[in-house]
């Protein structure tokens, strides 16, 4: 019986934690964004007024409250690539599109991003292919920066690939990208000799006005 | 791929520049998009009611009726509309599958009219979201309950293919199928009351002979007794062994609760028969008597209750077992309490704390026999609460097991059924993945010939290719493309990747071998091996082929490459008119052939790391060459 009483009196605490979590759970879905009008969005960015309409589309479909949180966008990006865990990329690319850093992506965002991608020159495509890169922000790709990028992309092959994925591949490669990118060899890229070199790399070049007309 | 998602395919694809400067093989071209059409709204009228929705929306499911060309049957020219002649109510959630990617099932709706319409339109049921899901299964599981008892009904004629041993077995398992079956059953329910009867009136003291005191009936009337006894054991035994013969499974049978019963039922009989005479055992045989009173529970075949009984008492175990557990540790308490206390009275009845064990129980539980009472007043006291507490203890456990045992009872129910249905939901998803990366694998066969035919001629035969994918499956096929020549890997599938991890050949190709990709176009070799793992065991090189596959062979025997007979053999999906082709360009093969030599003096042999050539060929050359990497 005395052990009963004791069960008895520990119960309440618990109670008020749960009310707790509850109002926490209220102020979170309060939060809803609204983008700004079609007007300035075009001007800003190079879409037409119809290419933003069904952009907007789409995004409000998958997301209702208008800004995506990183683990929706790990999800909606992990559905493209079955076969491995592309959760770490990823996050990387929501950095990268996440420009004020306030850890969701407005369609502002989003659509500042994508017009960069898709309609932008090939400097400004580089650098934000340099910005994706630097993980902290700093103006320089360190070799572990570029290992953790390397590996994310690694990680969205999965299992089973062929020739099997050797545990060296990612830093194999990143000694190429080194190699080749690191004209002064001192261990770091710079944003320069980022698109010096790669404006001289017709590969490169070419590939970047593969995704032209995506919209 | 998910509706929703299929949205944010261009953005996937843009990000897409983020592998371009890290990539070192050259991408593959991107599907052109087919006359890039307008986004137009679509009227679906579905009896009369008209329903509006993008064309992309639709376009969004192309395995569905309204995704694909089916919906085209349905056209109306003058009106401009797609007619469908079905329920209004039920297009609503249809439409909005499309719309939200999720489909839910309308509760009112009647279940197998949503089921007909969702064959019509072409949608698996599986995909019916997680909110209405359980819903949607309880639904169906009830019909097709329904559906099975109408079946039953008509089942319960003689199926004409059934030998004797399945019909005796039928028939013992259910009594109904037939009269026999009936009268047998009523006998040996008979027979059990007489035999739990007879168990019962043998002890009965039945009347005194002048000069003896009261004997029970059964030592009175032996003869009476023991032929009924026998005859009853007769009847099990009877019954026992025709249920052993009838049973499907021996084992099975003789393994289950109720031919124990059986057994144990009727054992007591036979030991009693072997051992009559030897007076020692007696004690033991009289015991043994005492099993005969299971025979009651033969009736457990006779009634449902007693079997549900049973099991629900099984399931409920742990909650028993708590509840003789803390009964056991007031027991202790109390006992050792009023041992002490009354330690001290003379002529205590509480000698020791198992002796006061007695008094604990029957005081917690309000018996109350008054054969120990405590004398002196601490006693009293300890005792009067141990009365109060174990009205507490016993009464306030029990109601939390009764509605314990309901809840983890119906909990069961459902946490069975969520399983049962979540292993088939998981396994219909993966089924979707795999089925989506071996539609990507399927379509990389399909799509090296796709950008072959895409330079020259025969412009017939890359329509037909290109319709066989939409156009959203070929640009998520391009991406997941691109990212495999980022990488410089390819994707298998599992069968192919356990087959190379057994053959423990952990080769490292330059799956992009420098020298190749120098002459080669966009494609390069990067295809060569997608090319090279698909042996087609029916095929039969064309014999004009041969000579400049052999000689590709060869070479890459020299790269330290796999020889690529298989190469050669996947080149048969081609059409006829396409092998022409390469006859015609075997002669650029060779010339492409010659000049590989130096770049593998360059890179080091059998590595992984592939160089960038300095200078790319254009396009235009690698008509050649693209031919070669088959």
């Amino acid at each position: 019986m005395g052990a009963l009483m004791v069960i008895f009196s520990l119960q309440p605490k618990q109670r008020n934690k749960r009310t707790d979590s509850v109002e926490d759970e209220l102020e979170l879905s309060a939060v809803r964004h609204r983008p700004e009008g079609l007007e300035q969005l075009e001007a800003q960015t190079r879409f037409t007024r119809k290419e933003l309409q069904v952009l907007y589309r789409g995004f409000k479909n998958e997301c209702p409250s208008g800004v995506v949180n990183e683990d929706t966008f790990k999800d909606i990006y992990s559905q493209f690539f079955p076969q491995g865990d592309a959760s770490t990329y990823a996050h990387f690319l929501f950095n990268a599109f996440d420009t004020d850093h306030n850890g969701s992506v407005s369609f502002e965002d989003f659509v500042m991003g994508l017009s960069i991608l898709l309609r932008g020159s090939v400097q400004e495509k580089l650098n934000w292919a340099f910005n994706l890169y630097d993980i902290n922000k700093d103006g320089y790709i360190t070799k572990e920066e570029m290992l953790d990028i390397m590996k994310a992309i690694y990680d969205m092959m999965g299992k089973c690939t062929y020739p099997i994925l050797k545990e060296e591949a990612p830093r194999q490669h990143v000694e190429i990208f080194f190699q080749k990118m690191d004209k002064n060899k001192d261990g770091v890229v710079t944003i320069d000799e980022f698109i010096d070199c790669c404006q001289n790399d017709e590969n490169i070049m070419r590939s970047m006005q593969l995704f032209e007309n995506v919209i | 791929m998910a509706a929703g998602v299929a949205a944010w395919l261009p953005f996937a694809r843009a990000a897409a520049i983020g592998w371009m400067p890290v990539a070192n093989c050259p991408m593959p071209v991107a599907p052109r998009d087919h006359g890039k059409r307008q986004d137009e709204l679509i009227i679906l009228n579905v009896s009369g009611r008209r329903f509006q929705t993008w064309r992309t929306t639709l376009d969004r499911y192309p395995d569905t009726l309204l995704g694909s060309s089916e919906k085209e049957f349905f056209y109306n020219e003058e009106t401009k509309e797609y007619f469908f002649d079905r329920d209004p109510d039920a297009f609503r959630s249809i439409l909005n599958f499309y719309r939200t990617g999720k489909l839910h099932y309308p509760r009112h709706e009647c279940i197998s009219a949503y089921d007909e319409e969702l064959a019509f339109f072409g949608i698996i049921p599986e995909i019916i979201g997680d909110c209405c899901y359980e819903e949607y299964k309880d639904r169906k599981r009830e019909n097709a309950e329904r559906l099975m008892d109408d079946q039953e009904e008509n089942k319960d004629n003689k199926l004409p293919n059934m030998n004797f041993r399945e019909t005796m077995w039928r028939a013992f398992e259910n009594p109904h199928t037939s009269t026999m079956a009936l009268v047998f059953y009523y006998v040996t329910g008979f027979f059990i009351a007489i035999s739990v009867i007879t168990n019962v009136v043998e002890t009965v003291p039945c009347g005194s002979t002048p000069n003896q005191k009261d004997v029970p009936c059964g030592e009175r009337y032996t003869v009476a007794f023991f032929c009924m006894d026998t005859a009853c054991v007769m009847i099990f035994t009877v019954e026992y062994l025709m249920r052993l013969f009838a049973a499907p499974s021996r084992y099975r049978f003789m393994r289950s609760v109720m031919s124990i019963i059986d057994v144990v039922a009727i054992l007591p009989y036979y030991i009693g028969l072997v051992m009559t005479n030897n007076e020692d055992v007696s004690g033991a045989f009289v015991t043994l008597r005492v099993f005969r009173v299971f025979r009651i529970f033969k009736f457990s075949r006779h009634s449902q209750g007693l079997r549900i009984l049973g099991y629900t008492l099984k399931s409920c175990a742990s909650e028993l077992g708590f509840l003789l557990f803390s009964l056991t540790m007031a027991i202790i308490i109390f006992a050792t309490v009023m041992f002490y206390a009354e330690k001290g009275s003379s002529s205590s009845k509480f000698t020791s704390i198992p002796a006061s064990f007695w008094y604990t129980i029957v005081t917690m539980t309000t018996l109350g026999y008054g054969d120990m009472v405590p004398k002196t007043i601490a006693g009293k006291i300890f005792g009067s609460i141990c009365s109060l507490s174990g009205v507490l203890v016993i009464a306030l456990p029990v109601p939390v097991i009764v509605s314990n045992f309901s809840r983890i009872y119906h909990q069961n129910q459902r946490a069975d059924k969520r399983r049962a249905q979540k292993k088939a939901r998981l396994a219909r998803i993966r089924v979707v993945k795999t089925g989506m990366s071996s539609a990507f694998l399927h379509n990389k066969r399909n799509g090296l010939f796709n950008e072959l035919l895409e330079l020259p001629c025969s412009e017939e035969v890359e329509q037909h290719l290109s319709k066989t994918a939409s156009l959203l499956e070929s640009q998520h096929h391009h991406l997941l493309h691109c990212l495999e020549k980022t990488t410089a890997h390819e994707f298998v599938d599992e069968q192919l990747y356990e087959q190379n991890c057994r053959e423990g050949a952990v080769q490292s190709y330059p799956s992009c071998s420098p020298s190749l990709s120098s002459q080669e176009g966009p494609t390069g070799t990067c295809c060569t091996h997608q090319a090279r793992k698909n042996p087609l065991p029916d095929a039969s090189v064309p014999p004009t082929c041969q000579g400049a596959l052999q000689e590709l062979s060869a070479v890459h025997i020299q790269c330290s490459d796999q020889p690529a007979l298989s190469t050669s053999r996947s080149s048969l999906n081609m059409k006829l008119d396409d092998t022409s082709r390469l006859n015609c360009k075997s002669g650029l093969i060779t010339t492409a052939i010659i000049s590989i030599p130096t770049p593998p003096a360059v890179s080091p042999e059998g590595d992984s790391q592939p160089l960038t050539s300095p200078s790319m060929q254009t396009i235009a050359s690698s008509n050649a060459v693209k031919v070669s990497t088959l």
